[in-house]
């Protein structure tokens, strides 16, 4: 029986507009839903289960907002819920440390994740969490094959590698050729009852601070040509403005 | 002033031109650079010591070099290189090491810096859409986008010290496979022609692969032509669920200009659309804009080019 945990993360709605308040972003009054990589992270934690028998554990660390991303995998399948209760900034050493606790105190042999966050896009917990817990780690695995230990494909330099990886490990998960399943109504109605078991923590304090955010700065207008005659105008700029070819 | 320590950034078993741009980073962000080589043969280094900023080249050599491992790299990696600000670049491998190393010494990481001004530090974040900007209250591992900052000369001398190191594998590797083609991966590409949906059909990408072959350039697509069509593969996606990618030019051929499109490109140094809807929005956001069917624009951006490019 494989102990399975996802890790699982609220983001913005690709699709929303992001906007400047002070000199912080403002997500007031932005839909909030579950990071798109995380998805492939969960279908392969599910798969894994299915796969080899076990439990899923899925894992985010947040405010009670975060109950919501936390519910809808419950919907799809996961077996428990746990959100690490914190309402404040953690830098990525604090976040990999309260979650790298978790994840030996409760005894997990497996931990997917998505191969990066679509709000910082850094992509740093799954290995940095590996690293702390001394485990292996494949990161942007597009292809997992389940058994005694793991068959991971993941991009390397010319193509791709594929690569046996022993548990306990860590692997964070691209898009690949995985389906991810859907939610069906007995399943969202299981999730509405279902306990998301609450832990406090308290992370080391961030080594770097925010000093503001801002809106990247405008690009100057382009030019615009009408007509299938103005590439070769184009072409030629690349080449004498922009010294791009 | 801190340290600051570079892991040289490897391609096809040599030192990567975008080496000389992180140590340019690493003196905006401390001083005695330490230029970290990891390599299975200590020639691979040789010629390091030329980068210009540099105080320092240690060729840390490890049989663990020989494929990509990332607890294994960390930990040789590591042990190798001094305390202070390690710098790496910012593709998919490196990022991965570089959250490895940050963990290793309890310290933060900061990934896709695009600036760095007075000490503070800008990364993209929710998908370039924001930056944000950081400043370290120690040390920290970082990793910097490539082709933004100048590169360092090479009109330096440094000493090379070879270091033998070793690292416990966690992974072993089965197979390699290779690109089907011989063409470039668009994070790898320093000039992509991409296409949307509007190219009709996979077979119409010839069109794009003749230019790319002209500019030595990688073929990219959209999310929508990878979704509809299976001879494009997922690998060839450029987007908020394919590849960031930040090359010196990007050629964007019937595609719209979505905000999760332009969430893996709009760092680019250049951007050329060609689109037959006026309105498309991608226009926005291009610097030279084309308005027409790709159908016509095409063949005159090919002769164009081959004219201008001999
Ligand atoms: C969570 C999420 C993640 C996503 N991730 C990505 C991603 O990673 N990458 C991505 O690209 N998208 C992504 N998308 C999808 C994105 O929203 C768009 O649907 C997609 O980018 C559209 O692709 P397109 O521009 O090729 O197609 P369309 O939007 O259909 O645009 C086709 C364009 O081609 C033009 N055209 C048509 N015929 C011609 C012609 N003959 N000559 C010239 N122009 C022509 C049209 O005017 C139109 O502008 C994501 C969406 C979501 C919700």
């Amino acid at each position: 029986m494989v102990n399975i945990a996802v890790l699982v993360k609220q983001v913005p709605d690709t699709n929303s507009k992001i906007q400047i308040v002070g000199d912080r972003v403002d997500l007031s009054s932005v839909k909030m839903e579950i990071s798109p990589y995380d998805e492939f992270a969960v279908e392969n934690a599910l798969q894994h289960k299915e796969s080899e028998g076990g439990t899923v554990t899925a894992i985010t660390v947040g405010n009670d907002g975060a109950d919501k991303v936390l519910k809808g995998v419950k919907a799809l399948g996961v077996d428990n819920i746990v959100r690490l209760d914190y309402d404040g900034y953690m830098d990525s050493n604090g976040l990999q440390s309260v979650l790298a606790d978790e994840i030996k105190s409760g005894g997990y042999d497996v931990v997917y994740c998505g191969k990066s966050a679509a709000d910082t896009g850094a992509g740093s917990t799954g290995p940095g969490i590996a690293e702390r817990l001394g485990w292996g780690s494949i990161s942007n695995a597009t292809e997992i094959k389940f058994g005694e230990g793991l068959m991971v494909t993941s991009p390397a330099e010319g193509g791709d590698a594929i690569a046996s990886l022993s548990l306990p490990a860590v692997v964070s998960c691209d898009k690949g050729s995985i389906k991810v399943r859907k939610s069906n109504v007995k399943g969202i109605m299981m999730a509405k009852r279902a306990q998301v078991d609450v832990k406090s923590v308290s992370p080391p304090s961030p080594t770097i601070t925010i000093v503001s955010e801002v809106m990247p700065p405008a690009k100057p207008a382009g030019k615009k040509y009408e007509g299938a005659q103005s590439a070769q105008t184009v072409a030629q700029l690349l080449r004498d403005e922009a010294n791009v070819i | 002033m801190t340290d600051t320590i570079v892991i040289a950034e490897l391609s096809k078993g040599k030192i990567n031109a975008t080496t000389n741009e992180l140590v340019t980073a690493a003196g905006m962000l401390g001083s005695n650079c330490t230029l970290v080589v990891p390599c299975t043969e200590s020639s691979v280094a040789n010629d390091a010591g030329s980068i210009t900023g540099i105080t320092k080249v240690i060729a840390a050599k490890s049989s663990v070099f020989e494929t990509y491992d990332a607890a294994a790299w960390a930990e040789a990696l590591d042990s190798a290189s001094p305390s202070g600000i390690v710098i790496t670049s910012a593709s998919a491998q490196s990022k991965d090491l570089a959250a490895r190393l940050a963990a290793r010494r309890s310290v933060s990481v900061i990934q896709d810096v695009t600036g760095i001004q007075n000490g503070t530090l800008s990364t993209p974040i929710y998908s370039g859409k924001a930056i944000q900007n950081v400043s370290l209250n120690g040390d920290a591992v970082v990793t910097i986008r490539a082709n933004i900052f100048r590169p360092a000369e090479n009109s330096g001398n440094c000493d090379v010290q070879v270091l033998d190191t070793t690292g416990n594998l966690a992974t072993a590797l089965q197979e390699m496979v290779q690109r089907a083609s011989e063409r470039l991966d668009v994070s790898e590409a320093n000039i992509i022609v991409s296409g949307g949906r509007g190219m009709g059909t996979p077979a119409n990408f010839s069109h794009l692969e003749e230019i790319a072959d002209k500019l030595g350039a990688a073929v990219g697509a959209s999310r929508a032509a990878v979704d509809t069509w299976e001879e494009i593969p997922h690998s060839m996606q450029v987007g908020q669920t394919g590849k960031t990618v930040n090359p010196n030019l990007y050629i964007a051929v019937g595609i719209s200009g979505a905000i999760q499109h332009l969430a893996g490109m709009r760092s680019s140094k250049y951007i050329v659309a060609i689109n037959k809807d006026a309105e498309a929005p991608i226009f926005q956001h291009a610097d030279y804009g084309i308005v027409a069917s790709w159908e016509d624009a095409l063949p005159v951006l090919s002769n164009s080019l081959a004219s201008l490019l001999g």
